[in-house]
């Protein structure tokens, strides 16, 4: 088989996976998924570090180190923030009312 | 060539990143969903370091900490209601790292030419979209992080010659490809990057601020197959279906949330373009309306048997959800039936007001969404809209000359009466007049959210 249909089988799957698995998303969780989906193509990091990691010119080793320090800020800015968001979805226990004491916690 | 069990993992964290995503569609598995993709993610980055031969590794190792602080630190740092530019500035520098990525990609690949080897077409043609596509996300979300941080005019911004502009860009970038498709060329390639960077500008100063959102997770997309193209000139399977799931998945968001406000992607990306679709200056109006004290609506709250609150943005901003809270705490406990409702666009992102009333602790099964509640308006005593605007404009029905025609509203105007908390008469995220501010069913109160749902509170616990 041809490398380049093998590559072009992978995408075309890849393209159905990717509608499929999010297809049911309620619109409550638009902004996590899209926040945790940015975060997934932060994995741009691995390129960043393959590519600066083979090169011998000063001038592309500092544009990789760019790079690296972009996609690492992409990729765990985003899982981090993303987090923070998800937190403020956990369900309190069923029944508990909320109280006084919550009050400030979670205010800056 | 890269070993065998070094492929195995890579494969292993693709399968992570479809149950990441898989999860984070889901409101129970969300939050493990995302620590799924986090450590598919932190696993992948360690593992060239065991095959790839890696020179400057102590430099590398540091570049990460610095982008790992920094990310860290703005995450942690942006306040709830910053956080869909926290997202776009995220994302563009994940597009920008791409490009940069290409580009040093590209380096080689005219090294290597130079020095005989054959170079697949294909490679070229991968190499060229990652650094257009790249740039055009890196550019055109930071034009995005300026429109939502009110560092520049949330409004179109059009200038006559925008069409001519950009279309000679685009045709100026296929160009610049064709030529780099067909000898590898580095200086091309830094050419066809700042094509890009002017593109992203042009991409998205006409979209009006109300619509960035929709332009945010089109960008996602954008930097999504960034990385998918990106991971094929590399020979990476990781990067590319992690891309290519980010694409598809953002682009099908796209959509959904593009629906959500009942328009079309093409609408809101060159609307602005066509003219026509942006009335409305901002300017006041200075008909007249009908205005109250806390106390007067203290009182109606107070012995209203059916209340619908109507949070929006403005609610965010002067950080009043703890006290609204409390005050519909304490209306039900006087046995009033309260509800939130929530508009799917409210606040500035599709989902971005539930997480904003989350994080007052306002419990879960008081939100409701808008097809569910729609229909109970006409039951409601008062309909309490504090900070928003646009979600409950009738014009949006009736005016379809206005920005806003055919996004579904709430609808608030069927209710007995209507009280809006607002600070000044100044139209809301769209720029357009509301005439439900001067039906008589409608009272304002104005002042800053927090501060006068404070005297709200007070004036009802005396009654």
């Amino acid at each position: 088989m041809n490398e380049a249909v093998v590559w072009l089988t992978i995408f075309i799957l890849s393209v159905f996976v990717g509608i499929e698995v999010i297809s049911k998303v309620s619109s409550t969780l638009h902004t996590p998924l899209m926040s945790g989906a940015n975060a997934i193509h932060g994995v741009i990091l691995l390129g960043a570090i393959i590519v600066t990691g083979s090169t011998d010119s000063n001038v592309a080793l500092v544009v990789g180190l760019v790079a690296i320090v972009l996609a690492a800020v992409n990729m765990v800015g985003g899982f981090v923030v993303t987090d923070r968001m998800l937190q403020m979805f956990v369900r309190k226990k069923p029944g508990a009312k909320p109280v006084a004491s919550s009050e400030g916690g979670a205010e800056k | 060539m890269i070993p065998t069990w070094a492929q195995l993992l890579y494969l292993f964290g693709a399968v992570c990143f479809i149950l990441a995503l898989k999860g984070l569609s889901g409101p129970k598995t969300a939050r493990n969903g995302n620590l799924i993709g986090a450590f598919a993610a932190v696993l992948a980055c360690t593992i060239p370091f065991f095959y790839g031969d890696l020179d400057h590794v102590p430099l590398i190792v540091a570049a990460i900490a610095v982008g790992t602080v920094g990310g860290v630190y703005g995450a942690r740092t942006v306040q709830m209601t910053q956080m869909p530019q926290m997202v776009a500035l995220f994302n563009g520098v994940g597009g920008g790292a791409a490009a940069l990525v290409a580009l040093l990609e590209l380096d080689e690949i005219v090294g290597a030419a130079d020095a005989g080897f054959d170079v697949q077409k294909f490679t070229l043609v991968a190499t060229a979209f990652t650094i257009l596509v790249g740039s055009v996300s890196f550019a055109g979300s930071i034009i995005t992080f300026a429109k939502l941080q009110d560092l520049m005019t949330s409004r179109p911004v059009v200038f006559p010659g925008l069409p001519v502009v950009f279309g000679a860009g685009i045709l100026g970038a296929i160009v610049l490809a064709v030529l780099q498709v067909r000898e590898a060329n580095l200086a091309l390639g830094i050419v066809l990057a700042l094509v890009g960077l002017l593109l992203g500008v042009l991409l998205v100063l006409p979209v009006g601020g109300a619509d960035v959102p929709i332009v945010i997770s089109l960008l996602n997309a954008f930097t999504g197959l960034t990385v998918a193209a990106g991971g094929y000139v590399l020979s990476n399977t990781l990067l590319l279906v992690a891309g290519t799931l980010v694409g598809a998945s953002g682009t099908f968001l796209t959509l959904l949330m593009a629906n959500a406000m009942g328009r079309s992607v093409a609408n809101i990306l060159f609307g602005a373009l066509r003219g026509g679709s942006t009335l409305g200056g901002g300017e006041v109006s200075d008909r007249p309306v009908k205005s109250a004290g806390p106390e007067d609506v203290a009182i109606m709250l107070n012995y209203a048997e059916r209340v619908i609150i109507v949070p929006g943005y403005g609610l965010a901003v002067a950080q009043a959800q703890h006290t609204l809270r409390e005050l519909v705490d304490l209306l039900i406990a006087r046995g009033a039936e309260v509800d939130y409702a929530i508009h799917p666009v409210a606040g500035r992102m599709p989902g971005h007001m539930n997480v904003l009333l989350a994080e007052a602790q306002v419990p879960y099964e008081q939100l409701i969404e808008m097809d569910e509640i729609n229909d109970e308006f006409k039951e409601a005593d008062v309909v309490l809209v504090v900070g928003a605007n646009d979600v409950v404009n009738p014009a949006a029905r009736n005016t379809p000359s206005a920005p806003i025609y055919g996004m579904p509203i709430l609808n608030a105007d069927e209710a007995k009466q209507v009280v809006f908390l607002k600070r000044s008469m100044r139209p809301g995220f769209a720029g357009i007049e509301n005439e439900l501010l001067f039906e008589p069913e409608t009272t304002l109160l104005f002042g800053d959210a927090k501060d006068t749902l404070g005297k709200v509170l007070t004036a009802v616990k005396a009654l």
